[in-house]
């Protein structure tokens, strides 16, 4: 970020007073008397802004059982609370002009509203609100949990990739939850019930498991004083534990799957290797990973795209993918559709001969310096959505880091070396920590008339 | 397939006080003509350009030429191969994206103010000298093809494609503008040079930008950018009437969750009603857990997880449009709601309550999507394609307003015909009375 500053100085002088020149100096960062952490962006471009409540808590902190209960519960927040009736807060904010609408992952769930700045308090009111007073009955919990298996019907039983995707992950990892899918097994979502849900909501939602994050056309000291009038009084959790997890054992055998379906028309190859996430002091491993994963896979200039789809010409697509903002291990994966002819067995083939060949002659420095480069430019782009920033924040500060880590970031991706790359590949893409997976139509069956007996005139 | 033109959502702008949007005219010295929102706060440029025709302007017998042109745009010019391409745009952090839809070119670029002439030429490239080499071409129609295949087995394509057939037939608008596979193979390299030769031409362009960079400098931005584009291409697709009856087809395919897709003829943009139609299928089907169709299919009966409607004005043709997708054997009931709903509404209009929560809604939600260059520059390219003024943004909502619940009764039994709803349904339905098409 420091670098971009200094290259953009000339531009810099005729920037406007009043506007933030760097993601550092739009943020700032609190924490309430109840433990409750604040970050605060703010942008004055537009009379906007976002609020948005995260909670430390996701599908990878449900009990054994109960998959997809963090996702269900997030449903039920808009079921109303001993003060507002079922479906009352999002007709408020509708009312008030503003968007609103929640998500969870494996880390965290998110709620969110988008609104005129000035209706900043009403949010703040309505969502400390449900973090304590959530009022469900019976009926709430049936339609919607239609409502959930139907999106689960939307999301993952129509889609093959989908349902590859969840055979994958849950080989992937031997013992943590991120192997379960985040909106949960269908044959234990049928099975959630009220007492499931508020479990879940009674241990989790509570001060001082949750981040706020305000965005836009806001000062800090006004975010305080409403944050401090709106979710000051809600009592801290004392009994809330610390967060662990099963963690994986040392992996030790390559894990190979083939998923069939006949609604897979394109077949294609992905490969994923456990890779270590970024952890509070310790990014570098990760920024490594993120610039690898760029010189494998981001885009045409990349190593698999140059070796498999100009050069040897085996593949329409390939692509590398990680990220590292994760509460526990990460993954790091490869994934290559081939060209129509070639076998899934030659794509692999070609794939992993890309890699060794990576992995033999090292990093192109030009490619490195230019993949730099977009990291600075996009600390200058991420500027423009104060919402995207937002999630920055949201994500890293429920991943298990601190406001320092996300602000020591940029440097760190910027420090990177061409040994760094290597070292980390090398110790990453290790088969026994790896699943790979084909995608594939069932092989067709011989056509019954050939089978018969031949019939002639 | 028919793209979900969010008209509607794509070009309104607030009356209220605080419209602190400035949108200037710029017209350069060769003539060529911008709308510009300048904010030098943040030193980089979104610039937004949309070329009229679009797929549409295929000829015949050349079905997906326009596409696939579209997706050699960036697969090398000038004395740059494809590679070479994208590694100059890397190395000067910009982002250069072209695509297409059926009425419509679009290109977005991105790029910081302190490297913009060499962002400009590289991009000018693109659109003036695209190499369309033979390499590129096969490369490219791989990636075509593989879509196209993929595409045959994902349902809301299948449904997209066989409810556009059913409407437009031989219209351009009837068939997928990537085209069929038989058709993307026959195209030569000769048929993507007049496909360039007709899309990207400097009379059919709209320019929005927004960001650090003055009138002066986006007049000459425009004079470097379109010199050498040819000025005008061949005619525009006949408009044509939307004309369906209250069937439901079914696409058979094997999957646990139905799809449905339905609509019927729309409504014009210039119509004087058309605001009262906008606020109407708020009400109806727009986003947000209280519109009718999301309250009676999600919230009562969980027979979805979403469902929507939407006007689908294309340039040619007006539709209102809709989606749901329930299990197989919850689509029926799910269907029978929507055509209730579709009737209740045709036959008694609104409440003043559900009209006044819309007209909130609608008129406070507008001035949010102005919060970024990025959705700036889009929102002013997109009101110019619609022969929107710049007062426009000044006046939406007044419009919006001024509707009166007898306005909004009035469209919805011209609007909605339930005896016109067409319904195509892809997926393994159970209970439900239609003809089956394979």
């Amino acid at each position: 970020m420091r670098i971009a500053a200094a290259m953009l100085s000339a531009v810099a002088l005729w920037a406007m007073p009043g506007q933030a020149q760097s993601i550092d100096e739009a943020v700032t960062t609190f924490t309430l008397d109840n433990g409750m952490d604040v970050v605060v962006i703010e942008d004055n471009r537009a009379p906007v802004v976002t609020h948005m409540v995260w909670y430390k808590a996701g599908a990878a902190d449900e009990e054994p059982g109960v998959s997809g209960v963090a996702h269900f519960l997030e449903h039920l927040l808009f079921k109303g609370t001993d003060n507002m009736e079922p479906g009352e807060f999002s007709e408020v904010v509708a009312a008030n002009g503003g968007d609103d609408n929640a998500f969870t992952s494996y880390d965290y769930t998110g709620y969110f509203q988008r609104v005129a700045a000035d209706r900043l308090s009403l949010m703040m009111q309505m969502e400390a609100d449900r973090m304590v007073n959530l009022n469900l009955d019976e009926e709430d919990i049936l339609t919607e949990r239609d409502v959930i298996i139907e999106e689960r019907n939307q999301r993952v039983e129509n889609s093959p990739s989908a349902l590859f995707g969840e055979q994958r992950n849950a080989a992937l990892y031997l013992n943590h939850p991120y192997g379960t899918p985040i909106i949960g097994w269908r044959h234990e979502m049928e099975a959630l019930d009220l007492d499931d849900a508020l479990a879940f909501y009674e241990r989790h939602y509570a001060p001082n498991n949750a981040i706020l994050v305000v965005a836009g056309d806001v000062t800090p000291d006004e975010v305080r004083d409403l944050a401090e009038e709106h979710y000051g009084p809600l009592a801290a959790n004392p009994e809330l534990g610390p967060r662990e997890r099963p963690q994986e054992p040392p992996q030790t055998a390559p894990r190979r799957l083939t998923f069939e379906d006949p609604r897979v028309s394109q077949p294609y190859v992905i490969r994923s290797y456990l890779a270590p996430e970024r952890d509070p002091g310790a990014q570098e491993e990760a920024a490594a990973l993120t610039i690898l994963s760029e010189i494998l896979g981001g885009g045409q200039t990349s190593v698999l795209s140059r070796d498999l789809q100009f050069e040897e010409q085996v593949a329409v697509y390939s692509s590398a993918f990680y990220s590292g903002t994760s509460y526990d291990d990460a993954s790091f994966g490869l994934i290559v559709v081939p060209q129509d002819g070639v076998t899934l067995q030659e794509a692999e083939d070609a794939m992993d001969a890309s890699l060794a060949r990576f992995l033999e002659e090292g990093v192109d420095a030009e490619q490195l310096e230019r993949i730099k480069f977009q990291l600075r430019a996009q600390q200058i782009y991420a500027l423009d959505s104060s919402g995207g920033i937002a999630r920055l924040y949201g994500t890293a500060l429920t991943s298990g880091l601190g406001v320092d880590d996300v602000e020591a970031w940029p440097d760190i991706l910027q420090a990177v070396t061409e040994e760094d790359i290597l070292s980390v590949a090398r110790n990453v893409l290790d088969l026994d920590q790896s699943v790979t997976g084909w995608l594939m139509a069932p092989e067709p069956q011989a056509d019954a008339a050939e089978a018969q007996p031949e019939v002639t005139q | 397939m028919i793209r979900i033109v969010l008209t509607g959502i794509a070009c309104l702008w607030a009356a209220s006080a605080t419209a602190a949007i400035d949108i200037q005219e710029v017209t350069s010295e060769n003539g060529h003509e911008a709308w510009l929102v300048e904010e030098p706060s943040i030193p980089f440029v979104n610039l937004e350009l949309r070329f009229e025709g679009g797929a549409s302007l295929d000829p015949e017998g050349k079905r997906g030429a326009t596409n696939l042109m579209v997706g050699l745009l960036e697969e090398g010019s000038g004395e740059m191969d494809a590679r070479a391409f994208i590694a100059a745009q890397e190395s000067l952090a910009a982002s250069f994206s072209y695509d297409v839809g059926d009425d419509m070119v679009t290109v977005s670029a991105r790029f910081l103010t302190e490297n913009m002439d060499e962002a400009i030429a590289l991009l000018r490239q693109s659109l003036v000298e695209p190499a369309f080499d033979d390499a590129s071409i096969t490369r490219v129609k791989g990636q075509v093809l593989s879509a196209i295949q993929a595409d045959s087995t994902d349902p809301d394509t299948i449904a997209a494609k066989a409810f556009t057939a059913r409407v437009f037939g031989d219209h351009p608008y009837g068939s997928m503008i990537q085209g069929t596979a038989e058709s993307v193979e026959a195209i030569t390299r000769e048929d993507l040079v007049a496909a360039k030769e007709a899309a990207i031409v400097t009379s059919r362009a709209h320019v929005g930008a927004a960001g650090d960079i003055s009138a002066e400098e986006l007049g000459e931005l425009m004079d470097t950018l379109f010199e050498g584009l040819p000025a005008d291409g061949p005619p525009l697709p006949e408009a044509v009437e939307v004309e369906t009856e209250a069937d439901t087809e079914i696409v058979p395919f094997d999957t646990p969750q139905s799809v449905a897709v339905f609509g019927h003829a729309g409504i014009d943009r210039d119509d004087p009603d058309y605001f009262a139609a906008y606020v109407m299928n708020q009400i109806l089907g727009g986003g947000g857990f209280e519109a009718r169709l999301m309250t009676e299919v999600r919230e009562k009966r969980g027979l979805t997880y979403g469902v929507y409607s939407y006007l689908a004005d294309k340039d040619h043709a007006d539709l209102v449009m809709g989606r749901v997708a329930s299990a197989n054997d919850r689509i029926a009931e799910a269907i029978e709601v929507i055509r209730a709903e579709w009737r209740r509404m045709a036959e008694e209009g609104v409440t003043q309550d559900e009209l006044d929560q819309a007209k909130t809604y609608l008129t406070g939600a507008y001035p949010l999507r102005f919060d970024g260059n990025a959705p700036i520059a889009n929102i002013i390219v997109g009101m110019q394609t619609q022969d929107l003024d710049p007062d426009y943004v000044n006046t939406r909502n007044d419009k919006v307003d001024a509707v009166t619940i007898e306005d909004v009764r009035r469209v919805a039994a011209r609007l909605l015909k339930p005896e016109e709803l067409l319904f195509v349904v892809v997926g393994q339905p159970e209970g439900l009375e239609a003809e089956v098409s394979q």
